[in-house]
C-alpha cells in the first residue's frame, strides 16, 4: 500500500445561492482531515461559506480521447441555445 | 490618572503569550512534515500574531505612555516579557510543537471564553473575537494529538514523550498571583481555578483518547508571568527584534 496519503478535490460554495465550485485539491488520510486542510488551504481569504471534499479516486472523469464523439455534435446546433426568444420586460433578470 | 498596572501586567501577559509562541509556529513555516500542515500552522502562527496586537495595544494604551504593540514586542528585553515559560519551549519535533499547542490551546480556549464576559469591555471584545480562532485551533490540535497518540508505536512514544516534557510547564497557567486575584476580585478575568476545571476536563478527555499517560509528578517551572525565563527567549528575541534593534524605526 503506498505510504502517501490520498488525493481529495476540494469544492468550496463562495456566497449562499451559489453551487460548489471546484478550487483545487490535496493530500490528506482521511475526510475529516480533508475537510480542515481545505479550510486551512483554500479559504483563509473568507472565499466560502460550506466545503466540500471527494476523494479523486472516486471522480469518473470523460477522456480527452473521446472529445470528439462526446462534444462536437452540439458544435454546430445553436438552435439549442435558447437565444431566439423575445423575452418580455417584466419577466425581469433571467 | 494613574496606570493601571495591574490590568497593564494581565495584558502583557496575554499579548507576550500570543507573540512569543506565534513567533515559535511560525519557525516552522517551510520546515513542515507536509504542504498542508505547514499552511495549517503558519496560519495558526498568524492568528496569534494577530491577536498579540490587540492585547498589546491595549497594554500600551493602559500603560499610557505612548507605546503601541509595535514598541512593546520589539522594544523590549526578556526580563520585560510576560509569557509563560511554555511558550517559548523550543519546537522539538513535530509532536512536540502540536503537544505544547494542545496544553496551550486548551487553557487559552478556556480563559478567553470567560474573558469574553469581562468586565472591561475591551478585554471582553478582544477576547470575544480571539474565542473563534482559539476553538478551531484547539478542536485541530486536540484532533492531531489523538491520532499521534493513538497511532502507530513510533508517533505514541514521541507524543508521550512530548507530554512528559511539557507537562511541568503547565502549573504556571493556573498559578494565580496578586496581580489575578486582584483582577479576579474585580471581575476583569475569571478565577483561575474555574480555568483550571475546564482544563483539566478537555487534557483528561483528549489525553485519554490518545492512549496517554499524564506524568506523576508534581513538580511545576514558573516564573515567566513574572519575567523571569529560561534562556530560550533570548534567542527569540535575537531572530524577532533584530531588525528593530538594528534599523531602529525601519519602513518600507
Amino acid at each position: 500500500m503506498s505510504r502517501e496519503w490520498p488525493l481529495w478535490e476540494v469544492f468550496i460554495r463562495g456566497q449562499h445561492g451559489l453551487s460548489h465550485r471546484h478550487v483545487g485539491s490535496l493530500h490528506a488520510p482521511d475526510a475529516e482531515m480533508a475537510i480542515r486542510n481545505a479550510r486551512d488551504v483554500y479559504t483563509r481569504r473568507n472565499e466560502g461559506v460550506s466545503i466540500w471534499v471527494v476523494k479523486a479516486v472516486d471522480i469518473t472523469a470523460t477522456s480527452p480521447g473521446e472529445k470528439g464523439p462526446l462534444f462536437e455534435p452540439s458544435n454546430d446546433k445553436i438552435y439549442r441555445h435558447p437565444t431566439f426568444f423575445n423575452i418580455p420586460d417584466e419577466v425581469g433578470a433571467m | 490618572m494613574k496606570a493601571d498596572s495591574d490590568l497593564f501586567e494581565f495584558l502583557l501577559r496575554m499579548g507576550d503569550n500570543t507573540l512569543v509562541l506565534g513567533h515559535r509556529v511560525s519557525e516552522w513555516c517551510g520546515h513542515s512534515p507536509v504542504l498542508e500542515e505547514d499552511i495549517a500552522l503558519a496560519n495558526v502562527a498568524l492568528d496569534l500574531i494577530g491577536q498579540t496586537r490587540m492585547w498589546l495595544d491595549f497594554a500600551g494604551d493602559v500603560e499610557g505612555k505612548g507605546r503601541d504593540a509595535d514598541a512593546l514586542a520589539f522594544r523590549r528585553d526578556v526580563w520585560d516579557f510576560r509569557n509563560i515559560l511554555l511558550v517559548e519551549r523550543p519546537n522539538g519535533n513535530f509532536g512536540d510543537t502540536l503537544m505544547r499547542q494542545f496544553l496551550f490551546d486548551a487553557w487559552y480556549h478556556a480563559i478567553l471564553s470567560r474573558l469574553a464576559g469581562s468586565s472591561d469591555d475591551r478585554i471582553a471584545a478582544i477576547a470575544a473575537k480571539a474565542v473563534k480562532e482559539a476553538a478551531y485551533h484547539l478542536e485541530r490540535s486536540a484532533d492531531l494529538v489523538v491520532r499521534l497518540g493513538d497511532g502507530t508505536t513510533e508517533s505514541h512514544a514521541k507524543m508521550q514523550a512530548a507530554l512528559d516534557d511539557f507537562w511541568p510547564y503547565t502549573g504556571e497557567m493556573f498559578a494565580a498571583d496578586t496581580i489575578d486575584t486582584s483582577l479576579t476580585s474585580r471581575g476583569v478575568i475569571p478565577n483561575l481555578a474555574e480555568v483550571r476545571d475546564e482544563w483539566d476536563e478537555t487534557v483528561n478527555r483528549v489525553l485519554a483518547d490518545a492512549t496517554l499517560e499524564i506524568p506523576d509528578g508534581t513538580y511545576q517551572h514558573k516564573g515567566g508571568k513574572q519575567g523571569t525565563h529560561t534562556e530560550h527567549l533570548g534567542h527569540i528575541l535575537t531572530e524577532m527584534q533584530f531588525l528593530q534593534r538594528a534599523y531602529p524605526d525601519a519602513s518600507w
